[in-house]
């Protein structure tokens, strides 16, 4: 059996992956809403498609742990078991057992795991000996109130099994108003057949001909991905008759329906009255929640292919090399001159560009992947602190290129450490301060102009400038006298020195002095810059900026005696011409001034070891390009002129090159190497 | 050129392996032919700056950059003969490749891993490290490199 399914574990890795971080997710949100029953609904779906999966694989210690989750969880759901801290803490605890399974089953094959401790402890709760129970008194009481009216919902679910809210309610009522009569169907899809998720929205596509399908369970996303099992449920708001939809329906190839039903609106509306306090409890609690009940209700079936991240990297290194044969093209075209192989190099040149959006587009994936699993650390890291923590996501569908995804998770996990470790006081230190209890900590996306901006914010005590200024005095990483002289932002740079940490007391979270510069040095190694703003007593704020893609970029060409570079665009502020005669020095340090600013100017030759005498012509070009908050000027012997090129990477033998971000095969064939001005100086 | 005693050796011994031979200034060296990619004529190399002084520079091969080692300043030897015979050869490990510039290829030959003389005896100094032994053809003395070694050291 399990060698017979070998072919379907990758896709079953991938979906349980995405299963356990929504169950992570979803279990969270329950945590802070107990009384939201969605949620539960979520994640029994969830466990319950997990222990379908598994068990189809063959994988019995998994399907039997999700089991008697399962079971914990119908109890919840129908009201038996309250939802306390303990229970939570304890699926919490499966949920990490999943997830070890799963990678041991990725890395070794191997799907056997003894969870009898976990299934012990679940099986407890589920006869109702918890202690928790007990314990958490207070919570039980709060439940009560739930408790009362469920033996009524529980009811009505069992008719009509969906979730109604009061905008839910009021479209229904209206339909009844307006003569639609409403629908209940049951829908079989026969076992045998192979792409349930098509019968499903063929089964849409005929109702919407005639009428609006308010609801399904699952929702329409699960069917549209096929998560479901032979059946599906839908509410119908139609003119119709019940035996023309009957028909309508049946005459799908595989289809059946099981069961149709006019539905009563009186006894939706006795729900209502139960779910609609819950529902206002919702939004005056958490702005999250009420933005995103709208957004899930405007998800509509759309058609999507899941592809080998592989492919999308060849695709992307084939396009490369098309945009480098087109800058080939176009050279031949400039010396040429022909007038009808210079317009086919435009129409190419069009055509490419677009085809470059696209296939960048295709590689974008929402940084939510990344941002999902920070919730659970934060709350796991919040408790192991003592601290009270409000963390809020803001951005999370921003969309960044597949492979900064894959390298950004890291320096943020550091970042919001740091946050929660050094950045947010102690409870008693915020009361005394008389700061609210709860600490904030932000973690923000968002998109601006051709890069990303990442951000961690917190409210805490700020960065004390003369903290680490006696810190590296003490370090021996700065002398007294520099440490006069130095500015502010100078000293804030201070913090991404390896091995500097201004953490008093060294915790098992950070302060061990690796962190920042290992953040920056990844931040770098992705074409980023990672800037620190804080205000003393109000907290600090880490931003990072990143390109939207890595592969293909604009840069300047730039040459220095024999020798061909390429400056990446986003690094030039501008280029001028600078007389020999406006050259400065100050402190053996040659400056220029432009538009009354002082720059710092370096030789390109000098930086790179290029041998012989400098070319001392009376007039110079200088690219000014900013490295942080700061402009240099880099002089050049000739500016070629801009360029699309698409980086390469050195390899690995060549790794870690400082002032090196990798190489472009130019449209002659040559190698050119592109210069990283954050590492150049 | 392969003499018919290597020949029937080669096919006794499970041991035999087949090589590249290769010329650096006056001494011959050797690498086992499965490690060798491909030999190509010298390219336009671009000098990469602040690189280890044994990297020549990186060459284009067929869109994938690739570094080229100069083993003549590693092993201190002054290149020789003409700039038509040079080559590059080009290996891969794993996922790393590299060329390395030769001043001539001489033949592909088997040696019987008998006729391999431990380095020790041979070389005492430190770049005994990138050499697996010194293989005896005829009069002929093959020194035979660890590829593998000779690319870890340059990863530093």
């Amino acid at each position: 059996m399990i060698m017979d399914m070998s072919q379907y574990l990758d896709v079953f890795l991938e979906e349980s992956k995405e299963h356990l971080s929504s169950l992570n997710a979803q279990l969270l949100e329950l945590e802070k809403n107990p009384s939201d029953s969605s949620g539960l609904n979520e994640i029994f779906r969830a466990a319950h498609t997990l222990k379908g999966m598994s068990s189809t694989m063959g994988l019995n210690d998994l399907a039997d742990l999700t089991h008697h989750m399962e079971n914990v969880l119908a109890d919840l759901k129908s009201g038996i078991l309250a939802v306390n801290s303990q229970v939570v803490d304890i699926l919490f605890k499966c949920f990490d057992r999943l997830q070890i399974m799963i990678e041991n089953i990725e890395k070794t094959n191997q799907g056997e795991f003894d969870n009898s401790d976990l299934i012990a402890i679940l099986e407890n709760i589920k006869a109702g000996k918890t202690e928790a129970a007990a314990l958490a008194e207070k919570e039980v009481v709060v439940l009560s109130s739930v408790e009362s009216v469920v033996p009524e919902s529980k009811k009505l679910n069992t008719i009509y099994p969906f979730d109604f809210n009061e905008y839910d309610l009021s479209v229904l009522r209206e339909a009844s108003g307006r003569d639609f009569s409403i629908l209940h169907l049951r829908v079989d899809v026969d076992p045998g057949c192979v792409m349930k998720a098509v019968r499903a929205y063929m089964v849409f596509k005929v109702l919407e001909e005639e009428g609006e399908v308010t609801k399904s369970l699952p929702s329409s996303q699960e069917l549209e991905e096929g998560k479901f099992e032979g059946q599906f449920e839908v509410l119908y708001l139609t003119h119709l008759t019940k035996d023309v939809v009957m028909q309508r329906v049946n005459n799908i190839s595989e289809v059946k329906v099981a069961e149709i039903n006019e539905v009563n609106l009186d006894n939706l509306s006795g729900e209502a009255v139960m779910d609609a306090p819950v529902t206002i409890d919702r939004t005056t609690d958490n702005k999250e929640i009420s933005e995103e009940t709208p957004k899930a209700q405007a998800h509509k079936i759309k058609q999507t292919v899941r592809v080998d991240i592989e492919r999308l990297d060849q695709l992307m290194n084939l396009v490369g090399e098309l945009v480098m044969h087109k800058g080939r093209l176009e050279q031949i075209g400039a010396t040429e001159k022909m007038s009808d192989l210079n317009e086919t190099i435009e129409q190419i040149d069009r055509i490419t560009t677009d085809l470059q959006s696209v296939v960048m587009k295709v590689r974008m994936v929402p940084i939510e992947q990344v941002f999902n699993r920070f919730p659970r650390m934060v709350r796991d890291l919040a408790k192991e602190l003592g601290k009270e923590v409000n963390f809020l996501i803001e951005g999370k569908e921003t969309e960044l290129d597949r492979t900064v995804i894959d390298e950004i998770g890291e320096p943020l996990v550091h970042l919001l450490r740091n946050a929660l470790d050094h950045g947010l006081e102690s409870s008693k230190e915020r009361l005394d301060r008389g700061k609210p209890l709860h600490g904030n900590v932000v973690l923000r996306a968002r998109h601006e102009g051709n890069n990303i901006y990442i951000e961690v914010e917190d409210d805490g005590g700020g960065i004390q400038v003369h903290k680490i200024v006696n810190k590296a005095i003490e370090k021996g990483l700065l002398s007294a006298k520099d440490a006069e002289q130095m500015t502010k932002e100078e000293v804030t740079e201070l913090l991404f020195t390896p091995g500097f940490s201004t953490a008093t007391n060294v915790t098992d979270v950070s302060g061990r002095g690796v962190g920042l510069d290992v953040v920056k040095h990844k931040i770098e190694s992705l074409s980023g810059e990672i800037f620190v703003d804080s205000r003393p007593g109000f907290g600090t704020r880490f931003r990072i900026k990143l390109p939207l893609t890595l592969a293909i970029i604009q840069a300047l060409m730039v040459a220095v005696k024999d020798e061909i570079y390429a400056i990446p665009l986003s690094s030039v502020d501008e280029t001028t011409i600078v007389a020999n005669d406006d050259i400065k020095m100050i402190q053996n340090q040659e400056v220029i001034t432009l538009r009354r600013s002082v720059l710092p100017l370096y030789r390109l030759a000098r930086l790179i070891d290029l041998p012989g005498d400098l070319d001392e012509n009376a007039e110079k070009y200088v690219v000014v390009v900013r490295k942080g908050d700061r402009q240099i000027g880099l002089v050049v012997d000739t500016l070629i002129g801009q360029q699309e090129i698409v980086i390469k990477s050195l390899g690995r033998l060549l790794v870690g090159i400082s002032g090196i971000a990798g190489a472009i095969v130019a449209g002659d064939g040559n190698v050119r190497l592109i210069l990283d001005i954050t590492t150049l100086f | 050129m392969e003499t018919s005693i290597d020949r029937e050796r080669g096919k006794e011994s499970m041991n035999a392996i087949q090589v590249v031979a290769f010329q650096l200034g006056n001494e011959e060296y050797a690498v086992d032919i499965l490690k060798v990619q491909e030999i190509n004529r010298l390219l336009n190399i671009t000098r990469v700056p602040r690189s280890s002084e044994f990297i020549e520079g990186v060459i284009n091969l067929r869109g994938n950059i690739i570094p080229v080692i100069n083993l003549h300043k590693k092993f201190h030897l002054a290149s020789s003969g003409d700039t038509n015979e040079k080559r590059i050869i080009v290996f891969q490990f794993d996922e790393v490749k590299a060329g390395i510039i030769v001043d001539k290829v001489s033949e592909v030959l088997q040696i019987n891993s008998l006729d391999i003389e431990d380095t020790a005896k041979v070389y005492s100094s430190a770049d005994a490290e990138s050499i697996t032994g010194v293989a005896k053809v005829d009069d002929r003395l093959l020194i035979l490199l660890d590829l593998e070694k000779l690319l870890g050291v340059e990863v530093l």
